[in-house]
């Protein structure tokens, strides 16, 4: 059973077992405005938390995402190379970024849940 | 004060507007804490008569290559600019507009910039340039940045040969530590050196072509000896007319191109404004400093030009910049793109061949002096000569008769004993019979 | 090919789509094509330049300058970039041959004049600044930036201090400011701004600690406030044991009237083509100058200019006694000489007393508009502001029109824009620097013409979403051009619209 977890930079986590996709949300997709480009990380790459890991581009603002957890890059998602609207588009769904193994399951708990992120926001 | 427009009538009513009695009192938080009005060493106003005759008297003091037999290159060319070019750039909707932020409203200079692009990447035989640099050597610096940031890696080389203003800009820039950088006495590309040193640390390697003695090489084998080591190779130009003789660096294998566009369309101009052209491959699009200009369309569905990939650039992504660069050489971009179209593929090349002949013809002369000899096994407008006197002396004396004979190697070099009777010699299409009757004549006294 | 020229609006296709390989504008004696030494890398290719004949080539280039707005045309409020006129002397000046036609690297006694020239401009910025130094060389501002920069750099690693590595920077900073920083290596802490559009003195006590090596700061700041507590900054900054590095963007507002050099500043660049006229040219040649105190004149770049009882020198090699404490070389050469020439004519030009009158005239100008439209837009601070007024778009809320859309509509109204959503500490900013040499009749004009536009903000978003209606080409697709961007022409774009 996938959970999703959301941080305050306004990146998204489903997690699965020790699998986790990371994305960005609708809000932060929303901000930058039209994405133009995607900057994703390599696979076999090591990410840490909290450390930037891609990047996002709009035409009139570049973003860096930074990993939600600590782990091992598995996947990066090659469709946003040539149709980087997708992340306007379903920012939460098609539009996820990178597929990652999670290395220590405890950094989880310090993430927000749908309804803490959506107060978040909200204020 | 005919620069402001302002009356003393405008400025009571416009205080009165404000609700102030005078202007120092929209200064008053300032003079709390410091004072203001001071008085400054400096004179009051002068007429515009007075402004003229007083610099006219400055420029009056040089030697400059319309009043002297004019052989000097290393970096800085002497080539005959169309009457056009200047009379064009002075256009007020070129020279006084501003950078091309709102498209609408700047559709002429976005659109010079395109064609600039375009022409640049058809010299360099690349596949995208930027609209400009300041100038070659900050150029240059700018693409071993990209080069360091797309690799990961922090390695430098510079060949051996590359102009030592240049090596002294990129190493500044980049903080190469000066043990990386030697010069030799061989005066060709030390490539067993650069064979030697190039490793999975390197980032980039830097080689001029022709270098600062002007000597002309084929670097495809080094293109592909550093990129099979996950290097990038940059070649830099500082004479862009070589371009019209010479397979292009992106056909030899270039990663990235810094040339020196100057000999197109701008003056010498005692070292600046110039015009810094740089290149590279499509695949390295994002990590590109700078100003560039891209196609699109309005809601009319008209084509129009903006700048784009803006993204990159100092005011949105700030700390994360690929530069921090803010203008590009507009007017002196302008300039070169204007020159270039003036003369087409067949001016082009014509006029890339009349410096390389003039430079023979010069040659074939200088040989003919007594225990003068050449360096260079290859050469596209200048050369390097080795006299039996220092290269300074030599110069000097050459100026106390006219002639404005070269630059000695040891100005730019001087910690290096054996390079001090070296002159750098340039020709070029401006050099007649003449003047090259007059050189020798001159070299044949002083020597 | 269709004609959809209106009046004196000229379609004008892409040099690549009407010039030839075998035209041309120039007439050159004739090649021998005897012999070569270029040797091994020798080619006659086909390189794919298109020509044009002189009368296409001025056509083409003339056609293309009437769709660019100018300052010879019309005022352009942009806030920070000081808009001014350019005068032309200064370009005639520029032309002289003994400037033009003189190279760098000629033996020094035969340019004295040009080295005397370099001499006379750097005393009137080290006068005007109240600074011990200067340094010519920088490219543009953002290279004097990393000028002012890297000397702080130099002298803190003289010192032995290289765990000093913060920066600090405002949060209203140009973005060059940051990116300067961040390049050479430093960790960029932002400072915020408080409610009345300075620098949080609390905040940046807070963010000096043993790590402090600078902060950057900009004064008169991007909000056209004076930093009052500057001297007070300038001497926690002293004590520290950092430095200040002041961007001189805003120069104009204190020229001639007030010395930078009081106010503790370490180093300054200065704008040439802001403050001191040269022209703007569609983004550049800039040239950037940067002024230093005792404390940071060791660390300045080659070249020096020196002088012996009579005559000029250049202290050009990094290995030179007199610089070996330089951070190094920024650029080849000696710098923007022709941008020298222009400037030092303008100073001369206005003197003392005129460069008094010149930021004197600006803070006015930009007093009378902001009193004059306070009414119908909204400031963005309270009080007198300096050589620029910035407003938020608050007076916009509930109209559905946004900043750009207002701005686009003043394009409609033969204006260029002012500044747009900058600084970023206030919400869709606009920011208006009119300069000292718009007339009354100019800024009342524009006054006119903004309040007229504010007004018909009221009656709704349609007019500004579509504007501008009367330019040669509408709103472009920003987006398109960055998600695909075509940055040059290719010869299959023919074939591709056909």
């Amino acid at each position: 059973m996938a959970e999703i977890y959301f941080t305050k930079d306004h990146e998204w986590i489903k997690v699965e077992d020790n699998i986790g996709v990371v994305g960005i949300t609708a809000y932060a997709s929303e901000q930058l405005g039209d994405i133009v480009f995607v900057e994703l990380p390599e696979e076999g790459i090591t990410a840490e938390i909290g450390k930037d890991i891609a990047v996002v581009e709009s035409v009139k603002a570049a973003s860096e995402v930074y990993s939600p957890v600590s782990g091992t890059i598995i996947k990066s998602n090659e469709d946003l190379n040539s149709t980087p609207e997708i992340v306007n588009e379903d920012p939460v769904g098609k539009g996820w970024f990178y597929e990652i193994e999670i290395s220590n399951n405890d950094e989880l708990s310090g993430l927000m849940s749908e309804e803490e992120y959506q107060k978040h926001i909200g204020d | 004060m005919r620069y402001l427009p302002l009356t003393k009538n405008d400025r009571e009513e416009m205080l009165s507007t404000i609700g102030v009695n005078n202007i120092d009192e929209l200064f008053s938080n300032i003079a709390e804490k410091v004072s203001i009005n001071p008085k400054f060493d400096l004179p009051n106003h002068k007429t515009e008569m007075e402004v003229e005759k007083h610099l006219s008297l400055l420029s009056d003091k040089n030697l400059h290559a319309d009043n002297s037999n004019f052989f000097i290159g290393g970096g800085s060319y002497k080539h005959h600019i169309p009457a056009s070019v200047d009379h064009i750039i002075q256009r007020s909707e070129f020279l006084t507009s501003y950078t091309p932020y709102q498209p609408e409203i700047s559709q002429g200079t976005l659109q010079y910039l395109y064609e600039f692009q375009t022409q640049v990447s058809l010299l360099t035989g690349m596949d995208i340039s930027n609209a400009s640099m300041y100038d070659g050597s900050t150029a240059a610096a700018e693409a071993v940045s990209m080069a360091k940031r797309i690799t990961k890696r922090n390695e430098v080389i510079l060949s051996n040969t590359i102009h030592p203003h240049y090596a002294d800009v990129i190493k500044t820039v980049s903080g190469i530590k000066d043990s990386e950088f030697v010069y030799n006495r061989n005066f060709s590309i030390d490539i067993d050196y650069l064979f030697n040193e190039v490793d999975e640390n390197t980032a980039c390697v830097v080689v001029q072509n022709p270098d600062f003695f002007g000597s002309c090489y084929d670097l495809s084998s080094l293109a592909e000896f550093v990129q099979s080591k996950g290097a990038l190779l940059i070649v830099v130009v500082t004479e862009v007319l070589s371009l019209g003789m010479m397979k292009s660096p992106g056909a030899m294998g270039a990663d990235i191109v810094a040339c020196e566009g100057q000999s197109l369309g701008n003056p010498m101009n005692f070292g600046g404004p110039y015009v810094g052209l740089l290149s590279t491959k499509n695949k390295y699009l994002r990590q590109i400093p700078g100003r560039i200009v891209g196609e699109s369309e309005d809601v009319d569905g008209k084509k129009g030009f903006v700048l784009t990939l803006s993204a990159r650039e100092q005011h949105i992504r700030r700390e994360k910049a690929t530069s921090n660069i803010c203008t590009n050489s507009g007017l002196c971009s302008l300039a070169f793109t204007i020159h270039l179209t003036l003369l087409g593929e067949k001016g082009f090349k014509s006029l890339s061949r009349l410096n390389h002949e003039s430079a023979l013809n010069l040659k074939e002369k200088i040989l003919k002096i007594p225990e003068v000899k050449l360096l260079n096994k290859s050469f596209f407008n200048e050369f390097t000569i080795e006299l039996p006197i220092k290269g300074e002396v030599f110069v000097d004396r050459m100026a106390e008769k006219g002639v404005l004979a070269g630059i000695p190697v040891s100005r730019l070099i001087n910690n290096n004993k054996e390079l001090d009777n070296f002159v750098v010699v340039a020709s070029t299409e401006t050099n007649t019979e003449d003047d090259m009757n007059s050189y020798i004549e001159a070299a044949n006294e002083v020597l | 090919m269709k004609n959809s020229n209106k009046g004196l609006n000229h379609d004008e296709p892409i040099l690549f789509e009407i010039g030839g390989v075998d035209k041309s504008g120039v007439d050159l004696n004739k090649p021998t094509f005897k012999e070569n030494f270029i040797g091994e890398c020798f080619e006659d290719r086909e390189i794919g330049l298109p020509g044009l004949s002189e009368p296409e080539s001025i056509r083409h280039y003339v056609r293309l300058s009437r769709k660019n707005y100018s300052i010879d045309a019309g005022l352009y409020p942009l806030g920070s970039c000081t808009m001014k006129h350019n005068p032309r002397l200064n370009e005639k000046l520029a032309r002289l041959k003994g400037f033009s036609e003189v190279h760098p690297l000629q033996p020094l006694s035969t340019c004295q004049g040009a080295l005397e020239l370099i001499d006379e401009i750097s005393i009137w910025l080290k006068e005007l600044t109240g600074m011990k130094a200067v340094t010519m060389t920088p490219k543009a501002g953002a290279q004097g930036e990393l000028c002012g920069m890297l000397a702080i750099k130099k002298a803190i690693e003289a010192r032995n201090e290289c765990n000093r590595t913060k920066v600090l920077v405002p949060d209203s900073a140009h973005g060059t400011n940051p990116a300067t920083a961040a390049f050479l290596g430093f960790d960029v802490v932002t400072i915020k701004s408080d409610k009345n559009g300075r620098l949080n003195f609390d905040d940046f006590k807070e963010n000096v600690d043993k790590d402090f090596a600078a902060a950057m700061i900009t004064n008169p700041n991007t909000c056209g406030l004076f930093e009052d507590d500057i001297i007070e900054i300038a001497n926690y900054i002293h004590d520290a044991g950092g430095y200040l590095y002041c961007d001189g963007a805003n120069f104009n507002a204190l020229v001639g009237k007030v010395r930078p050099g009081d106010l503790g500043i370490d180093a300054m660049h200065i704008n040439l083509h802001k403050t001191f006229s040269t022209p703007h040219g569609g983004g550049g040649p800039g040239s950037g100058p940067v002024v230093f105190s005792d404390i940071l004149k060791d660390f300045c770049p080659a070249p020096l200019l020196k002088k012996d009882e009579e005559n000029y020198y250049l202290v050009e090699n990094h290995n030179d006694k007199d610089i070996d404490k330089s951070f190094g070389r920024l650029c080849v050469f000696h710098g923007q000489m022709g941008m020298f020439v222009r400037a030092l004519s303008y100073m001369m030009s206005h003197g003392s007393d005129g460069l008094r009158q010149v930021s004197e005239d600006a803070v006015l100008n930009a007093n009378y508009i902001k009193s004059s439209l306070e009414d119908i837009l909204t400031p963005a601070y309270e009080g007198y502001c300096m050589h620029e007024v910035l407003f938020n778009d608050d007076f916009l809320s509930g109209t559905g029109v946004e900043t750009i859309d207002f701005a686009k509509a003043l394009i409609d109204k033969g204006y260029h824009p002012m500044t747009i959503y900058f600084p970023l500490v206030v919400h869709g900013a606009l920011l208006v620097e009119p300069t000292e040499t718009e007339s009354k009749n100019s800024i009342d004009q524009f006054i006119e013409t903004i309040r007229e536009l504010a007004s018909k903000t009221q009656d709704g978003e349609d007019f500004f979403k579509k504007a501008p209606i009367y330019t040669p080409i509408r709103r472009l697709d920003e987006t398109k051009a960055a998600r695909n961007p075509v940055l040059r022409w290719q010869k299959n774009d023919v074939i591709a619209a056909e």
